[in-house]
């Protein structure tokens, strides 16, 4: 088990140097420009000076070095010099990554938006899961019984509806029409009150039931699967022959075996918590990474798309590491080498 | 008959009450929602127009332009003329004074020394300043005291409001921004989203490309204004929702640039809670007709001035496609309230704006067709014309926009019936504006025959607009694909006419060579103005004193809005 973490691990940084050089390679060749949005009255020579002040005037490749410094060595110290207190180095004249657009460091906007995004979408994650486990294990249970064919309905809607239809179907009906909910999310709104808590609440609920279905849809169908799996098992009839109540048979022994595939599937799809649910975001102005990543792409600001894609790339390669691991450490009955 | 005067003396002056009791930060909160959130609040670094809107809120220009065009004072005492002696005889000064009294948000006076700096700031050769150009051909800016700015120019500048005028040349604190000439500019971020002004707001939080929190400035030189305590403004999302919000959800006050069909932004505004305002400006949508020849066989050579365009150069063509296309009906479908048919391609202000160009504002299919026959173009079996073995066949392309895909399919039509064969492109706007010399996509190198998109030009003088149309301006491999005479329109009695402009005074005969400019383009083969586009915004009906600005920044004046109860 440990040779295999090691060399998974040594197997991912090659991997991640790869990701990032394609990643660098595919925006700077997309003809998109950090200029495009600026007024048209302004004329091309004035453009061209602001590109080279952006850094654009020098070649490809020494701009790719020039991340690769700034993401891994620059931004490590620097995130550990405020961790710990210490100055390392030179650290005010450090460059640092930073975005066209507003001109700041990267690594400050995405500390700036996480909050948001862990919050809405972490939670979205969470209440789809707490969704998705009962239903699964119920519809298994019951299967081909009228809740197991709602059940299946239920999560073929949520799978195939696209999150920006039921946004604005929530929006139309809930803010438009009925009043009750925000349709624009406050982020500045601090939870001090009882009052406070219950707007943040109803901010919140819309994004994260429209994320919540899509999430649950895809968990449910594969508990109810692990769970049709294990039922039909010889342990589960030897388990009924010894007398055990049908609760124990279900919530204790099939429950934990089915649960081993869907918490691999769980944990392949953290990743997608912190890329943000884009659309969602957009929809309801939650103005997460999502969001930002958005407003990188349509601005061609390429060292933060750079960057938030790149640490995107990472959290997947770890995610899928941790998968593996957690599957292992699960089922007994695999072993790695 | 007493009680009736006594009623009505009530009554007027219970309208007077609200105006009389508002004193600064008695109406508590605005927010403000723009669709592409706020990046920056510094307009000299800035990647959009959200930007420089948003900073107006903050720093000021010495003057700027009100809602019909105007000069208005705004850190200067008064506006210099030839008259009262604020522009030199010669043309080549023109001498500001700042207003007596006036304080930065910090509590520091303004002084001339800040216009100074400004100057060095923005000229800086590695400071990547997006608003140069402002002071173009300015030699000199010196503080002759402490509240005279000189600006000294290094030609005759019969129209010298450039330099300090307008949200995109305001007048930064030279203190705040010590540290960040050159290179160092971008790295001040401290000054560069929360600038010390004069505005009527100062920022207390910055969340990029989120949101802006400000608060009221207690330096402000009104001390009855603004009348609102704070103000919320958030970006993100899309300008449909953004009115929605305003509109139909009443959750915010006021939402910038509603690019929405109109009949969207009617069913909205059928709740009450909000209403559609428009101004117009200089903005107009056209299409522009390449002279050159943009055959892809052409290779390096393509829509270069190596070749000409084989019938598009025939202005009797341009002519009945123009003719073809029937205006009020784009108006309708796309624009609503904010657009208004035009041929012309300066629209305003007044004294610019010609009115010898009505005959495309009517549809008339006919007079199109017999212009296409005179030129030879002989309708063929299929409904296409030809001529010398050449098919009528146009490429037609513009951004991806949905209001402007709806003008794509309906010119479309009105041209197949004609005897024309059109095709159609959409390009993503941030490629197709994004003026990228890799990219053949690119409204510069206009490799089609025909393209469509709006453009505009700042304050109220339409010499530097036009002064794109010279053959100098060709966009060309030469050069990077840089230029402004997109349709590559070359004409030696248009340069002359131009180079005259440049040397008269006086707002009235400079709107007349403008005018005659204009007619000069406009009845070429080189164009064909469309919709003459105002501003929409939306705004609730309990947010009042706002005055819809397409001269300037849309919150050029939001120390005078208020509360309506």
């Amino acid at each position: 088990m440990f040779a295999f973490t090691l060399r998974r691990l040594l197997y991912a940084v090659p991997t991640l140097l790869v990701i990032s050089f394609i990643i660098f390679a595919l925006l700077d060749l997309s003809p998109g420009d950090p200029t495009a949005n600026l007024p048209l009255t302004i004329p091309a020579d004035v453009r061209e000076q602001i590109r080279i002040s952006l850094g654009l005037g020098e070649p490809f490749v020494i701009r790719y070095l020039l991340w690769l410094q700034q993401f891994f060595i620059n931004e490590p110290l620097n995130i550990l010099e405020r961790m710990t207190g210490w100055t390392i180095g030179d650290s005010e004249n450090r460059m640092r990554v930073i975005s066209w657009q507003t001109r700041s460091p990267v690594v400050d906007l995405i500390a700036e938006r996480m909050p948001q995004t862990l919050w809405v979408v972490g939670m979205s994650y969470v209440v789809g899961i707490l969704i998705a486990i009962p239903v699964g294990v119920i519809c298994a249970y019951k299967q081909y019984s009228l809740f197991d064919q709602f059940g299946t309905l239920f999560a073929m809607i949520g799978f195939s509806v696209p999150t920006f239809f039921t946004g604005l179907v929530l929006i139309v009906i809930f803010s438009v029409n009925l009043g009750w909910l925000p349709s624009i999310y406050d982020t500045n709104l601090r939870v001090t009150s009882f009052e406070t808590f219950w707007l943040q609440v109803k901010q919140m609920i819309m994004p994260v039931m429209v994320l919540a279905l899509a999430n649950a849809a895809q968990i449910a169908s594969f508990m109810r699967a692990s769970m049709l799996d294990n039922l039909s098992q010889d342990y589960v009839r030897t388990a009924r022959a010894k007398g055990m109540k049908e609760r124990t048979v279900l919530l204790v022994h099939v429950l934990r075996n089915s649960l081993i595939p869907v918490v691999t599937v769980i944990a392949l799809g953290i990743p997608s918590i912190f890329s943000g649910a884009i659309i969602t975001e957009q929809i309801f102005r939650v103005n997460g990474l999502g969001q930002l990543l958005i407003t990188g792409i349509q601005g061609a600001d390429l060292p933060l798309v750079q960057t938030l894609t790149f640490i995107f790339a990472f959290l997947i390669v770890a995610f899928n590491l941790i998968a593996d691991l957690v599957y292992g450490i699960l089922d007994p009955r695999i072993r790695y080498e | 008959m007493k009680l009736r005067h006594i009623l009505a003396g009530a009554a007027a002056a219970a309208m007077l009450a609200p105006s009389a009791q508002a004193e600064r930060g008695s109406d508590g909160q605005v927010n403000i929602l723009y669709w592409q959130a706020i990046s920056i609040m510094n307009p000299f670094l800035s990647s959009g127009t959200k930007d420089i809107e948003a900073a107006s809120l903050v720093i000021e220009p010495l003057a700027r332009f009100n809602e019909t065009g105007d000069l208005v004072p705004f850190i200067a005492e008064s506006i210099p003329t030839l008259e009262n002696g604020g522009i030199s005889k010669d043309l080549m000064s023109i001498t500001w004074k700042v207003k007596p009294g006036i304080l930065w948000a910090d509590g520091t006076p303004v002084t001339a020394a800040d216009a100074v700096f400004t100057w060095q700031y923005c000229t800086h050769p590695e400071g990547g300043c997006a608003q140069s150009p402002y002071f173009g051909d300015v030699t000199s800016v010196e503080a002759v005291d402490p509240s005279t700015v000189k600006v000294t120019f290094g030609v005759p500048k019969p129209y010298p409001y450039t330099a300090f005028v307008g949200a995109q040349s305001p007048v930064i604190q030279a203190a705040q921004f010590a540290n960040c000439l050159g290179t160092a500019a971008p790295s001040c971020t401290e000054a560069n989203t929360k600038p010390i002004g004069t505005g009527p707001f100062v920022v207390t939080d910055f969340k990029a490309n989120d949101v802006v929190l400000l608060e009221a400035n207690p330096n402000y030189r009104d001390p009855e204004k603004p009348a609102f305590a704070s103000l919320v403004l958030k970006g993100g999302g899309d300008a449909a929702s953004a009115a929605q919000a305003v509109l139909s959800t009443g959750e915010y006050d006021y939402a910038w640039n509603a690019q929405v069909e109109p009949e969207i932004l009617e069913q909205m505004a059928t709740g009450g809670k909000g209403e559609v305002i428009s101004a117009f400006g200089t903005l107009v949508e056209r299409i522009h007709v390449n002279q050159t020849d943009p055959d892809p066989s052409l290779g390096d050579m393509r829509s270069t001035d190596a070749h000409t365009h084989p019938f598009l150069t025939d202005v009797n063509v341009v002519k009945a496609l123009s003719l073809a296309i029937d205006r009020p009906i784009l108006v309708e479908t796309g624009y609503g309230a904010s657009g208004q048919a035009t041929c012309n391609l300066v629209p305003a202000p007044e004294v610019s704006a010609s009115p010898n160009n009505d005959w495309c504002l009517t549809q008339d299919l006919d007079e199109a067709n017999r212009l296409l026959d005179e030129a030879g173009w002989v309708m063929g079996s299929d409904g296409v014309r030809e001529k010398d073995g050449r098919r009528l066949s146009i490429l037609y392309q513009t951004s991806v926009n949905s209001v402007r895909q709806g003008a794509q399919a309906l010119i479309k039509q009105w041209w197949n019936e004609i005897g024309v064969e059109v095709e159609l492109r959409s390009i993503d706007a941030a490629v197709f504006f994004g003026g990228d010399p890799g990219s053949p996509d690119t409204l510069q190198k206009f490799f089609a025959d025909v393209e469509m998109y709006a453009n505009n030009f700042e304050g109220s003088d339409a010499e530097k607009y036009l002064g794109d149309w010279v053959c100098e301006e060709f966009p060309s491999p030469a050069d990077g694909w840089q230029g402004g005479n997109t349709s590559r329109y070359c004409d030696p009695a248009y340069e002359t006419l131009h180079a005259r402009m440049a040397e008269t005074s006086g707002i009235e005969e400079r709107g007349a060579i403008a005018i005659e400019l204009n007619d000069m383009i406009v009845n070429s083969a080189a164009i064909i103005p469309l919709i003459h586009r105002g501003r929409v915004s939306t705004k609730s009906t309990t947010l009042g004193g706002v005055l819809l600005n397409s001269w300037d920044s849309e919150l050029w004046n939001v120390a005078d809005w208020y509360r309506i109860d």
